[in-house]
């Protein structure tokens, strides 16, 4: 399949645990792979690692699965020793591009070419080419607007995680947790951990929600013990647990002083009269996650409810692409590294013009079913209020970027006769900043009523006009470089 | 947004208007513009009395009460730059005939021109300014042209699709059917953009509309950095073409939220609603020639959107003489923001019956099959 007389290049976006499993199952099967990556170090969020420096001694006490994350760590030192893999770090990509080669049979499917930003900056242009793509770029956490979210001393579940697992720095010294999902358990008992007093774990969905999907959930007796570990944490650091509760404010002039805590009633309404003030100065607050979808979007592969549709290869219906892990559905890191083994065994076979020997991937593919299931079952416990706009006062600020208030979306579908996301982001700026909507779109959607559509977002993220229009086209990794002026001749 | 305008100015002939749409407010072409209220653009001609008439208009709204706050309506001007000596010479020759029919259009030299746009990249010979171009945000003018409807009696149906033009025995319009309900009434406007050739073979009648697309590119935001409407010659030359081929010559707008505008790109390519790196680079390219600082500020996203492009460049307005009670007001390419209030004017009048303040012969909308006929 490839023009070069080379071995195939495949190109894998994140090193996450399915990045990282994707990689290294097609770099042993003999592809030269190309490991692109956002992070200053591999390992995504699930394995973020202190940075090189601060001399850290308990970051393995910080991880769990520290084997798996010793394994992937290892396995990627050798073959990038080897030859066999490529890693660039700190590459941020903006968006990748599918060449049409004018000889169809020389190269059916095209070459891929992914355009990131080095560097911490992201202004340096750089580009990779390869004649297949896994996408494994993960997924981002949702936060739901309230009265006072925006204050400092509000920082997301995951942001509080990444501080913990990265820099190692308390966020502060009397946390509350909340909001929905499984990530609440682990980060109050790593605050606790690490020496915060955890003054509340506030988590709407109820016991009898879990005791329902319990049928599903005890399938997996390994996600149960590892939910009664974190329960047995919380309880030896004394860390009071709310469920069927919410976070309906947070104050503070400045900065954080408190929240209130309500309880809901069984149709997620808040219940009056229940509301009473926790004294705190951090709030770690996250209502799940949504999996990152834009490259897949850009290139033209289906996405089903928000999540890359792939077939039992880990193929996107864009011949030439797979994708793996959160970005086909959030589903945890094992079985990002279930379907990213997959997706890296698919592609060294695909991209060498065999049928892959599926018997190969047999255990992945166990795993995947039974994670699956596993995560569908969680995704039923876990939702956020149904009634949570009714917290959501006119003043409250849903977009941040634009620092839009709830009233003007109220407005814009009141009085100008919006009705979806696209025309109250044109009516209201809401979704049109930095973010570009990833914050704040299933807010907007939530005071709608509607579904959170697929949106379209040319550039995965802002960068340079400059390099955009190629004028600094990076001349070390593409002897040819791309010369868009001609088109304008 | 022409369908807006329309609706706008009959409500205030004291008509009762019940303004129909398949998606939300601005959902078509007009939430993908730029909001252009343009007269630099435009040679001597039927468009540019339009122009003048609009621009005249949309003036006259801004000062009504919240109006221009509303629609962030900007009296900016344009600034239009010539990159040769023989180029600014054209743009002073087109600048005379645009004078004669009431534009502003004042040649600045190179000295001028940087005194005007401080930021232009260095060596350019100068341009011409003009005064009376103008910028509304597009689906803002929209939405709050509707609502000043609404206030006046006007009804909004949105989600609601056209499925067919319902006619008397004798042919003439009695209304509207939708996957609602009928709608009955002694007139249609067809003000359905690029899709206006779709709605008029409803009415059992041919409309040539096809759809142009565009792309533009938006900034993060920045401080006021580019003060006009700022775009290179060869623009006005792209405007006026048939070509299907793709063309981009830069332009280059501050807007009052802040992020920069940066189009703009030509091509007929049906409703392909692909994502196009080649014109995101030609369009940055065009650009940052143009404002060299632009290199290095942000593009944040991109949009693209389909001009309702007519063979002749000038849109379809007035009755129908083929089906008594039909009118059209759409095919405005890519001007349709800047022309909408004199079309809904124009169209207004019609309805009326009064005389319109522009003669609409050039804007015929049966044009194109007398010309059939003629070649036949």
């Amino acid at each position: 399949m490839t023009a070069h007389g080379e071995r195939p290049r495949l190109a894998v976006v994140g090193a996450g645990p399915a990045g990282l499993a994707a990689a290294l199952a097609a770099a042993r099967q003999g592809l030269t792979v190309t490991l692109v990556d956002a992070a200053p170090q591999a390992g995504g969020q699930f394995h973020r690692q202190p940075a090189e420096g601060l001399g850290a001694r308990r970051a393995r006490a910080l991880h769990h699965r520290w084997s798996t994350w010793e394994r992937l760590r290892d396995g990627l030192a050798r073959h990038v020793a080897a030859g066999r893999i490529t890693h660039l770090p700190d590459h941020h990509v903006w968006t990748v591009e599918r060449e049409k080669d004018t000889d169809p049979d020389l190269d059916p499917d095209g070459t891929f070419v992914v355009h990131a930003l080095r560097g911490p900056a992201q202004e340096e242009p750089a580009t990779v080419r390869a004649d297949g793509l896994v996408i494994a770029t993960g997924g981002y956490e949702t936060v739901l607007p309230f009265p006072g979210w925006t204050l400092p001393g509000v920082v997301t579940a995951g942001g509080a995680q990444a501080m913990l697992k990265g820099g190692l720095v308390l966020p502060g010294r009397t946390a509350v947790v909340a909001g929905t999902g499984p990530l609440l358990m682990p980060v109050a008992a790593g605050l606790a951990a690490a020496g915060a007093r955890v003054a509340a774990l506030v988590e709407a969905a109820g016991a009898r929600d879990v005791a329902r999907s319990a049928p599903a959930l005890a399938a997996h007796p390994g996600k149960l013990a590892e939910g009664a570990r974190y329960a047995a944490e919380l309880l030896r650091h004394r860390v009071p647990v709310r469920s069927r509760h919410t976070v309906v404010a947070a104050h503070g002039t400045d900065r954080l002083d408190a929240v209130t805590v309500a309880a809901l009633d069984p149709d997620g309404r808040v219940r009056t009269g229940t509301g009473h003030r926790v004294p705190c100065d951090t709030l770690a607050v996250g209502h799940g996650m949504l999996p990152h979808t834009d490259l897949a979007e850009t290139l033209g592969c289906a996405v089903d409810g928000r999540r890359v549709r792939v077939d039992d290869e880990q193929r996107t219906d864009v011949p030439g692409v797979w994708a793996a892990g959160e970005t086909t559905g959030i589903g945890g890191a094992d079985l990002a590294l279930a379907e990213g083994r997959i997706a890296g065994l698919s592609a060294a076979a695909r991209l060498d013009s065999r049928t892959p020997d599926r018997s190969s991937w047999r255990s992945a593919a166990a795993a995947r079913s039974r994670l699956r299931r596993f995560a569908s079952a969680v995704d039923a416990v876990y939702r956020p209020p149904a009634h949570w706009t009714d917290q959501v006062t006119d003043d409250t600020v849903v977009c941040r970027c634009e620092e839009v208030p709830a009233a003007d979306v109220r407005a814009a579908v009141g009085e100008l006769g919006a009705g979806d996301l696209r025309t109250v982001k044109l009516l209201t700026r809401a979704g049109m900043g930095w973010c570009q909507g990833r914050m704040c779109g299933p807010a907007v959607a939530g005071l709608l009523g509607c579904e959170l559509p697929v949106s379209r977002r040319p550039f995965a993220r802002p960068l340079p006009l400059g390099v955009l229009a190629g004028a600094t086209e990076d001349p070390t990794e593409d002897p040819q470089p791309v010369r868009p002026e001609e088109e304008n001749a | 947004m022409v369908g807006a305008a329309s609706a706008l100015y009959a409500t205030r002939e004291g008509l009762d208007v019940v303004l129909v749409d398949r998606g939300p407010v601005a959902g078509g072409t007009t939430g993908s513009g730029e909001g252009n209220l343009l007269v630099s653009d435009k040679e001597p001609g039927p468009e540019l009395e339009l122009a003048l008439l609009s621009g005249r208009l949309w003036s006259a709204l801004a000062a009504e009460a919240g109006v221009a706050a509303a629609i962030e309506y900007e009296a900016k001007g344009g600034v239009v730059v010539a990159s040769t000596p023989d180029g600014l010479t054209a743009l002073a020759d087109l600048a005379v005939g645009q004078r004669a029919a009431g534009v502003t259009a004042d040649p600045v030299d190179a000295h001028a021109l940087y005194d005007l746009e401080p930021h232009l990249a260095p060596g350019l010979p100068g341009g011409v300014h003009y005064p009376q171009d103008a910028q509304v945000m597009p689906t803002l003018a929209a939405a709050h042209l509707i609502r000043i409807a609404r206030t006046g009696g006007a009804r909004l149906r949105t989600g609601s699709t056209v499925t067919g033009v319902l006619r008397t025995a004798a042919g003439a319009v009695r209304g509207v059917r939708t996957d609602g309900a009928e709608i009955h009434a002694p007139a249609v406007v067809n003000a359905a953009g690029t899709w206006g050739g779709e709605l008029a073979a409803l009415a059992g009648v041919e409309l040539p509309v096809l759809p142009r697309r565009g792309f533009v590119l938006v900034t993060e935001p920045l401080p006021r950095m580019v003060h006009h409407k700022v775009y290179a010659a060869d623009y006005v030359a792209d405007v006026a073409s048939d070509s299907a081929a793709l063309q981009t010559s830069p332009v280059v707008e501050g807007t009052a939220a802040g992020p920069v505008l940066i189009g703009a790109s030509r091509e007929r390519v049906g409703f392909d609603r692909e994502f196009s790196l080649p014109v995101a680079r030609a369009l940055a390219a065009g650009a940052t020639r143009l404002f060299p600082f632009l290199a290095q500020v942000r593009a944040m996203r991109g949009y693209l959107g389909f001009r309702p492009y007519m063979p002749d460049h000038l849109p379809a307005i007035g009755p129908d003489a083929r089906v008594p009670g039909l009118f059209h007001a759409c095919g405005h390419e890519g001007a349709g923001i800047g022309l909408s209030t004199g079309t809904g004017r124009l169209i207004a009048q019609a309805l009326a019956g009064r005389t319109p303040d522009l003669d609409l012969a050039p804007f015929r909308p049966d044009r194109f099959e007398r010309r059939q006929e003629d070649t036949a």
